[in-house]
């Protein structure tokens, strides 16, 4: 029994310690690649050796050490150099179609082929 | 129900080509609209003579000030130069020049060659700080009033229209 617990213990802290510090590390080439690059033809900041590309990496480690998170690193870069330079479009008014869109799609289509197999039967 | 399918599928090819027309038509280059009537970063800049740090405080004190990203190794920043010097002499402007990932001597040595247009001089070693200004080439140059709010943002070298523009902000 004590053995089992000691197991339990062990593979409890050694997880544990892999999951919280997952939550407080940030992987800077996860934001390298969802940044682009301005002065290449549709290169991310992580594909490029440019200067621009290369300063942008010194910046974003810089955030990191400040302790700015993922989302907030975004959010500096948009407020610099607009929203483009954020592969990934933000969440907000003008670019709520783009994220509904695909659902109401999904859920008309899911019904049209419903209806029509309903029909079929 | 054929009649409904003829339009939604009408309705998906017209949204098809609308969404195609946007994308081809919309300009993708970076343009400076984000910063303009936004206040001016924190920053701290670090002299050229390594004597000093400039900050916001700095731009405060003028009633319009330009901050001019500039390198020797520019070719750009040599065709602006000029006109750099032109604005130099107007009474209510106070240039800023930031020598972009330049080598110190050679900086010095264009501006003995070419003149100096700039009241305050300091230096953006690695390229960090004009990350902050939204700079992603150089020569840049960003005119800041006294509320350090970004009137202006000039990408690439200045032009004699730009020239004319900002002399008419600042009479």
């Amino acid at each position: 029994m004590i053995m089992k617990l000691n197991f339990f213990l062990f593979f409890f802290i050694f997880f544990s310690k892999f999951a919280f510090s997952a939550e407080k590390t940030i992987d800077p080439n996860l934001i390298h690649k969802n940044l682009r690059c301005l002065v290449c033809q549709g290169q991310s900041i992580s594909d490029s050796n440019s200067d621009f590309a290369q300063t942008v990496k010194l910046v974003v480690k810089d955030l990191i050490d400040e302790g700015k998170t993922e989302e907030e690193i975004y959010e500096f870069m948009s407020d610099k150099y607009g929203e483009w330079i954020v592969f990934k479009p933000q969440l907000n008014i003008q670019n709520s179609l783009l994220w509904i869109l695909p659902y109401i799609v999904l859920i008309f289509g899911g019904f049209l082929i419903f209806t029509f197999f309903k029909k079929r039967q | 129900m054929k009649k409904i399918i003829k339009i939604i599928i009408l309705f998906i090819f017209l949204f098809v080509i609308g969404v195609f027309y946007i994308s081809l038509t919309r300009d993708t280059n970076y343009n400076t609209s984000s910063l303009i009537n936004k206040e001016v970063p924190e920053f701290k800049i670090i002299s050229f003579d390594n004597l000093n740090f400039y900050t916001r405080d700095d731009i405060k004190k003028n009633n319009y000030t330009l901050i001019n990203f500039w390198a020797s190794w520019c070719a750009p920043c040599k065709i602006e130069h000029p006109l750099l010097m032109r604005l130099s002499q107007s009474k209510n402007l106070f240039i800023i020049g930031i020598n972009f990932k330049d080598k110190t001597i050679q900086a010095e040595t264009f501006l003995n060659e070419l003149g100096n247009p700039y009241n305050v001089l300091a230096k953006d070693v690695n390229g960090k700080q004009s990350v902050r200004f939204g700079v992603f080439g150089i020569p840049e140059s960003i005119l800041i009033n006294n509320d350090l709010m970004i009137i202006k943002k000039f990408v690439g070298p200045l032009s004699n229209e730009d020239y004319n523009t900002i002399i008419n902000i600042i009479k």
